[in-house]
């Protein structure tokens, strides 16, 4: 089915748009408020925001996730900072000046009017997390410290450490269990949504599973919001966390949700390198390293010298050579196809060729070793503990790994979806980093989503419902608790051999491969077929185990697993598609000669909204034309 | 490496669990202790038989699902590592290694290694917050926080919830991880202003969980694989002992007034 997309922007000047948004839109009464029932799904910052601002709010408000509690959502792991225009190191940043880093790094492919909000809200933010005794780092005068990110020329990131995520994360928590102790919020942990409730064509609640009995339990909702994070897992290597899954946004897609641009991956530069076949995850180097690490490779092919061996004259480092105005702070998609390209060309370091140097000898002569161990303790650490070498003696090895999806389900200006009543917030929509995500951006928009927007919109669409109007009882309700059941069965009496990982794997290999960090036609068109065949093996010769009844890891896993490789087909075709470079996606046919994406303005200015349907009655595309009214567009240059 | 390895089988928290003994052959020595575990259940489950819950997440040692003691010891014997950060490279080759999930009353097992810790969360709610609700907030500069104090208070914050302090210690006490969150926010102006009732409620809450009391192990410090230091429980005692005084004289100013 084609689908109708408003994206309901409001009219008038750019700087003006969400405040009288804000004061046009629908309200509810605080004497209704607690008659509305709102499900949100997922604890992450946005989640956990979400849910604990509508309690305030007075809604009666469940909260669900599948990790142990709340607080072990994967905003936990976000290391180096959050955005905002502060300005407090008085170095010429504004809110337009975020807006329109944001806007240019995610290579002109994302709404102005969003991220024009969000770079709004970040000020908001920041005042926010701090009033909850977020401990943000602070200079000796003790106000709050800043440090720069890639694609920025400005010192606007807040950090705590390299474990920003955990402190913002704890801080949601803390708000989370604050409304949860008011009993405005219901919190279910180890439990996992498994499909929606639609009928008559509007989100009307949730099918969930308690991982811990098996137990499958409908709850009705005058709205739904997912907060249920990206699907970077689609790689099978990636520095998510091993649950992290498409699941959720999958089943709405499912359901006739448009799914926007799911072939906008971001590729994060500097990641832990492969070690071998046992590898279960990557773990992230955090960005803010490179504020002080210089990365480079040796200038011989396959020089397999100790790096300490190699001279500075035979060292090229070829990000400073590059890009020579944003060095080694070049954002993240091009300095991840820098490395590739380095690597591709046999000039990669470590036993396999895959990785390259991120050296900060020359910090630590400069600053000492103490301050780098202050600024990034934690993570040099980590680093020993993984790699097994001392990166305060011998430069870090790292290389690129999946990270993180600007994908997700389409959302108006209210983070509505294309259903009614069903909501997204977070790296689970599409709408505000284009075709890749400036670092410490992520953070920032999940708050905004959570605390900021969600708040005032979701108000519009509940006052036009009748709250409470619909059961348990109704048939709907019945039909999609079935539809679940029958699911689960099916992948218990899978009567195979081979563990679901093994399957998992091999999708991961075919998308990295061929839906990565380059791609191709042909590659694309392969990795369609592919993705088929190991589909098709994977319902033959995997083995599920154990039964429904009880906490059964595999069959949790088997359930998301199928979800990825059904997603994965249309990443492919959604790449295939977009006949052009931009941002993470980079199509091998679509370069400049020196290598540089090439960008397509005429043909894909446009979000790209697949709905299932269309010609081969699988996927159909509906565009979202993009329109740039307050900033040029202009070839990506970070020379 | 060649490895045996006896990890906990227990099908619910009502049945009896045991060991289970296995052999391994050719785990690299890059591999962390979870992908090990992953390599036997990849193993279990090609012969038919069931695989090891075990929890986990991130495993870059931030989420704190890991909940398993390695040797006897939470998240084993490498300090300030949680278990998905423990590296195969530390043990040798022929090593017996035993694997069980933390053991403390309040901490029951659901299966296997998995034990239920919503003790902890619970906890939580019942103080570890500012009630400050969204959109309340002055200026995040408006109050210079001076920086000795704002390390400290993220020295606290760093607790990952994982519940290694509690097994590890003799009395199953949760004094050190209480202790983070009350410290946390008592350092900071921003949590001075319910920094009474927080920690009343917060040891009240720890103590209805069922969690011992705290009678100067040191095995919590030990264990953190955060670093989180022992001195917080001194600190949340002085705050409880204040909090004692304050509401009992707040109560005899109430009772004059009647």
């Amino acid at each position: 089915m084609s689908l109708k997309l408003d994206s309901k922007i409001p009219a008038g000047p750019l700087e003006e748009k969400w405040q009288k948004h804000k004061a046009s839109i629908k309200l509810v009464s605080p004497a209704n408020k607690r008659k509305y029932s709102i499900v949100v799904i997922g604890t992450g910052l946005a989640g956990a925001s979400a849910a604990a601002s509508f309690g305030e709010l007075g809604y009666n408000v469940k909260s669900f996730c599948f990790q142990d509690s709340p607080r072990r959502a994967h905003s936990i792991a976000a290391q180096g900072g959050i955005n905002a225009a502060k300005n407090y190191q008085n170095d010429g940043d504004s809110v337009f000046r975020l807006f329109y880093d944001t806007i240019k790094g995610g290579d002109f492919r994302a709404r102005e009017a969003n991220v024009y909000r969000l770079a709004q809200l970040s000020v908001n933010i920041i005042d926010q997390c701090v009033a909850q005794g977020v401990p943000f780092a602070r200079d000796y005068g003790g106000l709050l410290a800043n440090r720069s990110f890639g694609g920025a020329q400005v010192s606007r990131t807040f950090y705590a450490k390299g474990q920003t995520g955990q402190q913002l994360l704890l801080g949601a928590y803390a708000a989370l269990n604050r409304q949860i102790h008011a009993g405005t919020v219901a919190m279910f942990p180890h439990t996992e949504m498994l499909d929606l409730i639609i009928s008559d064509g509007r989100c009307r609640g949730v099918i969930v599973r308690d991982l811990r009995t098996g137990e499958i339990t409908p709850h009705v909702a005058d709205a739904v919001v997912l907060a249920t994070g990206g699907y970077s897992n689609v790689f099978y290597l990636s520095t998510n966390a091993k649950n992290c899954n498409v699941t959720a946004t999958w089943r709405a897609y499912k359901h006739g949700a448009g799914f926007a641009n799911p072939c906008f991956t971001q590729i994060h530069p500097t990641s832990i390198p492969v070690s071998g076949e046992h590898q279960s995850k990557l773990t992230l180097m955090s960005e803010s390293l490179r504020n002080d690490g210089r990365v480079w490779v040796p200038k011989a092919q396959g020089d397999r010298r100790r790096p300490a061996e190699i001279p500075e004259n035979e060292r090229d480092y070829y990000l400073e050579r590059r890009y020579p105005s944003f060095g080694n702070l070049s954002p993240r998609d091009i300095a991840s196809r820098a490395a590739k390209e380095r690597c591709d060309a046999g000039y990669g370091v470590g036993p396999m060729g895959l990785g390259v140097y991120l050296d900060f000898s020359d910090a630590i002569n400069r600053l000492g070793k103490d301050v780098i161990e202050s600024r990034y303790g934690n993570l040099f650490d980590m680093y020993a503990n993984i790699a097994g070498e001392n990166p305060y003696a011998t430069p870090m090895r790292i290389y690129p790994a999946p990270h993180y999806t600007m994908g997700g389900l389409w959302v108006d200006y209210n983070l509505m979806t294309t259903i009614p009543g069903l909501f997204a917030a977070g790296e689970a929509n599409f709408s505000d980093h284009g075709a890749n995500r400036l670092g410490a951006s992520a953070l920032m928009q999940g708050l905004a989503d959570g605390y900021f927007v969600l708040p005032n919109t979701i108000g519009d669409y509940l006052a036009g419902q009748k709250p409470g109007e619909f059961s348990t009882d109704h048939a709907d309700v019945k039909e999609a608790k079935g539809r679940v059941g029958e699911r689960l069965d099916g992948f218990l009496a899978m009567q195979g051999s081979k563990p679901v990982d093994f399957y998992h794997r091999k999708l991961g290999r075919v998308m990295w491969d061929k839906c990565g960090m380059s791609r191709s036609e042909s590659g694309l068109k392969e990795a369609i077929s592919e993705i088929g065949e190991i589909r098709e093996e994977f319902w033959q010769n995997a083995r599920v185990g154990g039964d429904g009844q009880d906490l059964n890891q595999e069959l949790e896993k088997a359930g998301r697993v199928a979800d990825f490789f059904d997603f994965a087909e249309l990443m492919c075709v959604d790449a295939l598609n977009r006949e052009e470079s931009c941002g993470g996606h980079f199509r091998e046919e679509h370069q400049t000669q020196d290598g540089e994406a090439k960008r397509d303005d005429e043909k894909f200015c446009y979000g790209a909204v697949w709905s299932p349907g269309g010609a081969q009655g699988k996927h159909e595309l509906t565009k979202e034309p993009l329109s740039f009214e307050n900033v040029t567009l202009s070839t990506r240059s970070y020379k | 490496m060649d490895l045996t390895v006896y990890v906990w089988r227990q099908r619910n928290s009502k049945a009896k669990g045991s060991f289970e003994r296995h052999e391994l052959t050719g785990i690299s020595e890059d591999s962390s202790f979870l992908e090990m575990l992953d390599t036997l259940n990849g193993i279990l489950i090609e012969q038919g038989n069931e695989p090891f819950a075990f929890e986990h997440d991130c495993r870059e040692g931030i989420c704190g699902s890991c909940s398993m003691s390695i040797n006897g010891r939470p998240h084993g014997h490498k300090k300030l590592t949680t278990a998905c950060q423990l590296h195969m490279r530390t043990f040798s080759s022929g090593d017996v290694i035993y694997v069980e999930p933390f053991r403390a009353g309040a901490f029951p097992v659901v299966k296997d290694l998995v034990t239920d810790r919503s003790a902890f969360d619970r906890i939580q709610q019942s103080g570890g917050f500012v009630s400050v609700s969204t959109g309340a907030a002055p200026e995040a500069n408006a109050t210079p926080i001076e920086k000795e104090f704002s390390d400290e208070a993220f020295d606290a914050a760093a607790c990952i919830g994982c519940g290694a302090c509690v097994s590890a210690c003799p009395n199953g006490s949760a004094m050190l991880f209480t202790a983070a969150k009350v410290v946390h926010l008592g350092l900071l102006p921003q949590g001075q202003a319910e920094q009474t009732d927080r920690v009343l409620s917060m040891v009240d809450q720890m103590d209805k969980e069922g969690f011992g009391g705290c009678t100067n192990h040191g095995e919590c410090q030990e264990a953190c694989p955060k670093g989180i230091s022992i001195k917080y429980i001194t600190k949340m005692n002085r705050d409880y002992i204040r909090a004692t005084v304050k509401r009992a004289v707040s109560l005899r100013g109430k009772m004059k007034a009647q």
